[in-house]
């Protein structure tokens, strides 16, 4: 089956939902990240609205999941990580002094690239979160329904006491996404989801984002432009800027989905989009 | 959206804030653990550099103990002793282990190679004492003690220490180096003698380092094997001769301070010499690492 | 093959040169083999050694000698009860202290130690380890004995002398000063095996629990422990092993004393101390077998764990590697 032009896609689905007088949950100012001496992404103004699913392409070392990171502090578990400029959270600056990662990444949720679920049960995968952040009301409503909202609680409410790894890999990742969303973040954050399962799980993923939108904030990475078009609401186009110390990314453009990928506004955004580079 | 502001806010819950009070009691608490250890080492060293330092004198390295009742004196026959023991077990040790070595590495099936590192795993974790009550057994009882037979149980407790290290190094050989080798045409015996071994004797020379330490300290295994020696320098193998671990074991039983400040001293000669020998066999060790996996 | 190769004289040296290399391949893969043999030879005929020796001992107390309390030398009655107590008693307690304090240590230098320092911390950590066991010994005789003479244990027994382990008054050697002992002989080997387990966590785990918003303890708590619980076990029984077989640090502190009581304060004797305390000589052959058996005893108890911690250390990786 030859594979479908993402402008076709895009043309082809039901309408975004717009941006216009949403709130920003996001707002990053001149957000730049070095690791150690060399810079990674440079410079980046993007807002992040309330309720879309807000995509980040890109061509690879582009910085896509470095500026992912920073959104929610995980950039700081690495030692040379240096960020500056601003990331306002509800107009509160994440990386103020004062401003404790543990509470930010309560709010902002994260599913990563390859699936990684705690050596636990299925319901303990779950339920860790809960405990320790003291929602342990109600422990066993809040697991069946986070494990709903993931799509998985059907195939697994039979076998919650076993052990995670038991699960295929895409089952996996929609119990790591249980696990983020059973805490109740506002934002979700996807570092390519769904790169290492099969079409099948992929599309599984995908159709939950539709449904997720509606309670949380959704921002995922992906190197899939069919994907961008298919699932997102606003996309934003990174791309490689040669340095003398070699590349670091900066955003292109930032608009509503169709229009990056039917209309684009930037050369480059233009070559990548109609694959004619990266 | 001001209603919604104390839902996102960013500043510390109470309950927040007591997980913050855990995580850093817990902080302190294994920082204290590991500045104990290292509080520990420092005391060791310590009193043994203070209380050792003032008995060491030339006469302390060149002479021997002096006779009941006379005061001086040193402890070169223990130090030659040492010597001559430790020479002896490496000579014996290895070789063999590096053979086993070879033979784990490069010949054996899995199976057989599984059950001789588990081989070699139990005798390094056997009790040193019971070492030297086999050799006593084994080699004392009826001809009485003698270096050679110290120098025996010595190499039992370096034999795996050899063995397992100089494994570890054949197998960070890369193997695009056999088969080069081999792809030549040269057998089997010329590729592990003329290319193997060669690229991992510096592994195998810190690992032997590490292993002379550690025999260097042992008493337990000398004990019964070869303690009762007389009072003399002796080069020769076949008599029994003191050691620098036997002596201070024997020199702490004594009530006389100037015995305990001759153990010092000899604590104090032979911890320098183990953290030396094992602070540069490791540095090594690193360094030769690094340049095989580049 | 041009003319030069071709020669007779050429394929002469070619076909000696195969068998001798067909020998040289044989030669070696025998003479190792030969070598890996005497090492298993080795283990076997410690074994073997050690209960030939320790027969006349076995055959005159038989099992008896487990479950007899008290060592006569006049009357050439001899039991191990006393010993095996005080093995227990020491090795267990110094690894109860000495569990803790290894697991902390790998944390602190697998999670929390700055980057610099780390190698700094490690080493000499593992310098601890090298110590010799007859120098730990000289230091405690000579130095923590009387510290902990003079001030821990007169402070415990006023403050906490109700528990029967500080009920007794204090000595400068005893089981007290043989378990602190112990203890900084078996927390360098374990900690180090335990940075090693924390450390080969993978981190998209770690990231994982970091991400829900949890603190590095309870990340730790969460993750890291139960991760690699399995490990962790191996390496304390392992330190367990050392301190069991140890015997020259021990018997240079413990006072060589008799009786099953749990009073830390007196002084007590441990299976490996005995037989080295009896180095200058037994009285009598049956005294000397009694003291063989003693190391017969102090064998299986070293193999049954020794081998309990390696086959621990195996089935763990392969079920790493199954899971993965």
């Amino acid at each position: 089956m030859p594979a479908v032009a993402p402008i076709e896609i895009a043309q082809a689905r039901e309408a975004p939902l717009s941006a216009a007088g949403r709130e920003a949950v996001f707002e990053t100012r001149g957000l730049t990240v070095s690791y150690g001496k060399a810079l990674a992404v440079a410079g980046v103004d993007l807002s992040i609205y309330r309720n879309l699913v807000t995509a980040i392409i890109g061509p690879s070392g582009c910085g896509k999941s470095t500026y992912l990171r920073s959104l929610n502090r995980m950039n700081d578990l690495i030692p040379a990580a240096r960020v500056e400029g601003e990331v306002l959270y509800h107009g509160q600056n994440i990386y103020a002094d004062g401003v404790d990662p543990v509470e930010v990444r309560r709010r902002i949720g994260m599913v990563f690239q390859k699936p990684n679920p705690f050596p636990k049960s299925i319901y303990d995968n779950v339920a860790w979160g809960l405990r320790v952040l003291g929602m342990k009301d109600d422990l066993d409503g809040r697991v069946e329904r986070a494990l709903t909202q993931a799509a998985l609680w059907d195939e697994v409410k039979d076998r919650l006491k076993k052990g995670a790894f038991g699960l295929s890999g895409g089952q996996q990742q929609r119990l790591c996404l249980a696990r983020a969303i059973a805490v109740e973040p506002d934002v979700v954050l996807l570092d390519e989801p769904a790169s290492a399962l099969d079409p099948i799980a992929t599309s599984k993923i995908e159709d939950l984002m539709h449904e997720l939108k509606n309670e949380y904030t959704l921002v995922i990475v992906t190197h899939n432009m069919q994907q961008a078009a298919r699932v997102a609401d606003m996309t934003a186009f990174f791309t490689l800027e040669r340095s003398e110390s070699g590349g670091h990314g900066v955003l292109v453009e930032y608009d509503e989905t169709p229009k990056i990928f039917t209309q684009p506004s930037d050369k480059r955004t233009e070559g990548y989009v109609t694959g004619r580079f990266g | 959206m001001a209603a919604d502001a104390g839902r996102y806010t960013l500043t510390l819950s109470r309950r927040t804030k007591r997980r913050k009070a855990v995580n850093l009691l817990m902080q302190g608490i294994a920082t204290l653990a590991a500045l104990s250890a290292v509080a520990v080492l420092a005391l060791v060293i310590a009193s043994v550099a203070e209380r050792g330092a003032g008995a060491l004198s030339w006469d302390f390295f060149t002479k021997t103990a002096a006779t009941f009742g006379e005061s001086g004196g040193g402890v070169a026959n223990a130090l030659v002793g040492s010597l001559v023991l430790v020479a002896l077990a490496t000579a014996m040790a290895l070789p063999v282990g590096v053979l086993i070595a070879i033979y784990v590495s490069e010949f054996a099936k899995p199976r057989i190679a599984d059950a001789s590192k588990l081989v070699l795993d139990v005798l390094n974790g056997l009790p040193s004492i019971i070492i030297g009550v086999f050799v006593y057994g084994l080699l004392v009882v009826g001809s009485g003690q003698a270096a050679w037979k110290g120098s025996f149980a010595l190499a039992i407790i370096m034999l795996p220490l050899v063995a397992r290290s100089t494994q570890e190094v054949l197998a960070l050989v890369p193997a695009t180096l056999r088969e080069g080798a081999l792809a030549l045409g040269a057998s089997r015996w010329r590729t592990v003698l003329g290319v193997v071994l060669p690229t991992s004797l510096g592994g195998i020379l810190t690992g032997t380092v590490l292993a002379v330490a550690r025999a260097a300290g042992e008493t337990a295994p000398l004990l019964f094997v070869t303690s009762i020696a007389a009072n003399t320098v002796t080069w020769d193998p076949r008599q029994p001769v003191l050691s620098i671990p036997v002596d201070i074991f024997a020199l702490s039983e004594s009530p006389d301070p100037a015995d305990h400040a001759r153990a010092w001293a000899l604590a104090l000669v032979l911890i320098s010499f183990i953290l030396v020998a094992s602070l540069t066999a490791r540095a090594a060790l690193v360094r030769y690492r690094s340049r095989l996996e580049r | 093959m041009n003319a030069v190769t071709s020669t007779p004289a050429a394929a002469a040296v070619r076909s000696r040169r195969r068998l001798g290399d067909r020998f040289g391949d044989l030669a070696l893969h025998g003479l190792t083999a030969a070598a890996t043999l005497a090492a298993f030879a080795l283990l076997g005929g410690i074994a073997w050694k050690i209960f030939d020796l320790a027969h006349p001992a076995i055959s005159r107390f038989g099992l008896g000698f487990v479950t007899h309390q008290g060592w006569d030398a006049i009357h050439n009655k001899f039991g191990a009860l006393d010993l095996i107590w005080g093995t227990a008693l020491t090795s267990f307690l110094a690894l109860l202290i000495a569990a803790p304090v290894s697991i902390a240590i790998g944390l602190y230098l697998s999670e929390l130690a700055p980057r610099g320092i780390r190698l700094v911390i490690a080493t000499l950590v593992e310098l601890l380890a090298a110590i010799p066991s007859v120098v730990l010994g000289l230091w405690g005789i000579l130095v923590l004995g009387p510290f902990v003479g003079k001030h821990v244990e007169p402070w415990l027994h006023a403050h906490l002398g109700f528990i029967p382990l500080f009920d007794s008054s204090a000595e400068n050697s005893g089981i007290l000063i043989a378990v602190l002992v112990l203890t900084i002989m078996v927390v360098p080997i374990c900690s180090s095996i335990c940075r090693e387990l924390f450390t080969n966590v993978p981190t998209e785990l770690e990231e994982g629990a970091l991400a829900l918003g949890a603190t590095r303890w309870e990340m730790v708590r969460g993750v890291v422990l139960p991760y690699t619980r399995t490990g962790v076990s191996a390496a304390l029984i392992l330190g367990l092993g050392r301190a069991v077989g140890e015997a020259i640090a021990v018997t240079m502190v413990i006072g060589a004393g008799y009786g099953i009581h749990w009073s830390l304060f007196r002084t007590g004797d441990t299976l490996a101390s005995k037989i080295a305390a009896q180095y200058q000589g037994a009285a009598s052959n049956i005294q000397l077998a009694s003291l063989v058996y003693l190391a017969a005893i102090l064998l299986v108890i070293s193999l049954l764990v020794n081998i309990a911690a390696q086959v621990i250390v195996r089935r763990f990786s392969h079920q790493r590697l199954a899971g993965s």
